[in-house]
């Protein structure tokens, strides 16, 4: 559907919610797919129990319902963060001189193992999960209810993402682990500490899914112990389209990815609408296909030798 | 300084290095020559920590060092320039060299190390392009970012990987030139190199390496002697 058409058949009003609903969608996939492009990055492993860090962020609100919000925001994020370090120090560590295939199907017993845990703690179905009220509510500009949510959570993502940056760009770790990323064994070999830039990476990840629950659960008000699925998912295939091993790459993936989903969800005929992720999923196949290396070529590929 | 003792390294079935022993004095340059698939860089690999030994002994002033990991290695005082440079591509070269004063920023690290413009004064081309994105310097500039990035952590043993491969005649000669200048300052250099004539030259001692063995060992007046080195590898 070209632009022209898609303005057409909505009105002013409601392609501004759309754009805001995008922006909301786009900053969660993008809070995703760096976390997962973190760790690929320097470790070249895809940790699919990240979506579990984001599961298991949600499954602590359940426990600090009525807390004060702030205590919620640094528990849950002091948590996630040590999940992801633990994670790191028991089952990935201890693997990282084997096959990163085995590090790969490691992830998924995490994952399962980290669901089961879960499930164990408050059973199969889902509850109803709480933060403050913080989120609560709405500006209106015309028309158009802005909810609070949706600018927080644009703004969070935007903060986070300047600040990685300059954490990535300008201090001694982050210059360290730009130099893991390209060349993980130089790295080493100029006296770079492989446990302090992978756990550096666990860190950062942790704590950018901690914020991701915070944000998922203020939006859908739901736990469930299977909930980390779609976010792993999105976030793998934000990375995938950014180009994997570029974190400007999955943030920019994810930004588009929630561009797309929210246009077929407005523009889509009702009986189409089921499918609207089969048809999202479709065209980033299309797009690989052309484009196999993704939007932005990861920084080892354009070294020149 | 060095010494390696009947050392072997195996990379599944195949003997990489098949009992292998050199040393390496104190102040001395020491270079070590052989055809590919020799086990030149596998001995760089087995002493940085890369790698480890099926057998054999290897010890660095006085201690063994088996078994230690390459970062700690560099703490202690080795460094290596690696075979095709491997600088860090899409970083500064401002932030390869930051990188290279990785051990010598941490406390706890007492080993005097060299200030990067102290560094940069043996490399004044280097100094002007410190902005730069380092992949994309001529393959000299990069072999000079190496040098440079090896020399930043102070080291006590500088290990260089055919440090003049691929490169220009005349920038082979500024690499031995510069050589020449931190042996003359009393650096302990390993040089593994193809171009035997100019490593021989060079190198109070050479080894010659084939196939995984040490064959031949000397002094240059030593191997140009030996009619078997010469006809081999100076092409006399």
């Amino acid at each position: 559907m070209t632009p022209d058409v898609f303005l057409a058949v909505v009105s002013g009003s409601e392609a501004l919610q759309a754009a805001i609903n995008a922006m909301q969608l786009g900053s969660l996939f993008a809070l995703y797919a760096l976390g997962v492009a973190l760790i690929f990055g320097i470790m070249r492993l895809i940790n699919f129990a990240h979506g579990e860090f984001i599961m298991l962020g949600a499954l602590l609100l359940l426990f600090v319902n009525g807390w004060p919000f702030g205590i919620q925001v640094i528990l849950v994020v002091f948590a996630i963060v040590c999940v992801a370090l633990l994670s790191e120090r028991i089952v990935f560590r201890p693997l990282r001189s084997v096959s990163p295939v085995t590090m790969l199907v490691a992830s998924f017993a995490l994952s399962i193992a980290l669901q089961s845990i879960a499930l164990i703690i408050v059973g199969v179905r889902p509850r109803g999960a709480q933060i403050g009220t913080a989120f609560d509510g709405f500006w209106t500009v015309g028309s158009v209810g802005i909810s609070k949510l949706s600018v927080a959570t644009i703004a969070i993502t935007a903060i986070l993402l300047v600040a990685l940056t300059a954490f990535l760009g300008r201090h001694p770790v982050g210059v360290q682990m730009r130099a893991a990323a390209v060349d993980f064994n130089m790295a080493r070999l100029v006296g770079v500490k492989a446990n302090t830039v992978i756990g550096m990476a666990f860190a950062l990840s942790g704590f950018l899914a901690g914020i991701a629950a915070i944000l998922l659960v203020a939006q859908t008000g739901t736990f469930e112990v299977d909930m980390g699925l779609n976010p792993v998912l999105f976030g793998f295939i934000a990375t995938v389209l950014g180009g994997m091993g570029s974190l400007v790459g999955a943030a920019l993936g994810g930004y588009i990815l929630g561009g797309a989903s929210t246009a077929l969800q407005v523009g889509l005929p009702v009986e189409l609408k089921p499918f609207r992720d089969a048809l999202l999923f479709g065209g980033v196949l299309i797009f690989m296909v052309f484009r196999p290396e993704g939007l932005i070529k990861a920084f080892s590929e354009r070294t020149r030798v | 300084m060095l010494v390696v003792d009947q050392l072997k390294v195996n990379y599944g079935a195949v003997n990489a290095l098949d009992g292998v022993s050199l040393e390496v004095g104190e102040g001395e340059a020491i270079g070590a020559i052989g055809p590919n698939g020799a086990g030149k860089s596998t001995l760089l690999a087995a002493i940085t920590g890369m790698v480890k030994p099926a057998r054999g002994r290897i010890e660095f002033e006085g201690k063994s060092i088996v078994g230690t990991s390459p970062e700690k290695l560099v703490e202690r005082g080795i460094s290596l320039v690696p075979e095709g440079r491997r600088i860090f591509g899409p970083l500064s070269v401002a932030e390869n060299l930051q990188l290279g004063a990785t051990v010598a920023a941490r406390s706890g690290v007492e080993r005097p190390a060299p200030s990067v413009d102290e560094v940069l004064q043996r490399f004044p081309a280097l100094a002007a392009l410190r902005a730069r994105q380092a992949g994309s310097l001529s393959g000299g500039e990069q072999q000079m970012l190496a040098i440079a990035r090896a020399l930043l952590s102070g080291p006590r043993l500088l290990l260089l990987d055919e440090p003049s491969l691929g490169l220009a005649p005349k920038i082979v000669d500024d690499v031995f030139t510069l050589l020449r200048d931190l042996h003359g300052e009393g650096t302990t250099i390993l040089l593994i190199e193809q171009n035997a004539l100019k490593t021989v030259r060079f190198a109070d001692r050479t080894y010659v390496l084939r196939t995984g063995n040490i064959v031949m060992t000397g002094t240059r007046d030593d191997l140009s002697q030996r009619t078997d080195f010469a006809e081999e590898y100076l092409g006399v």
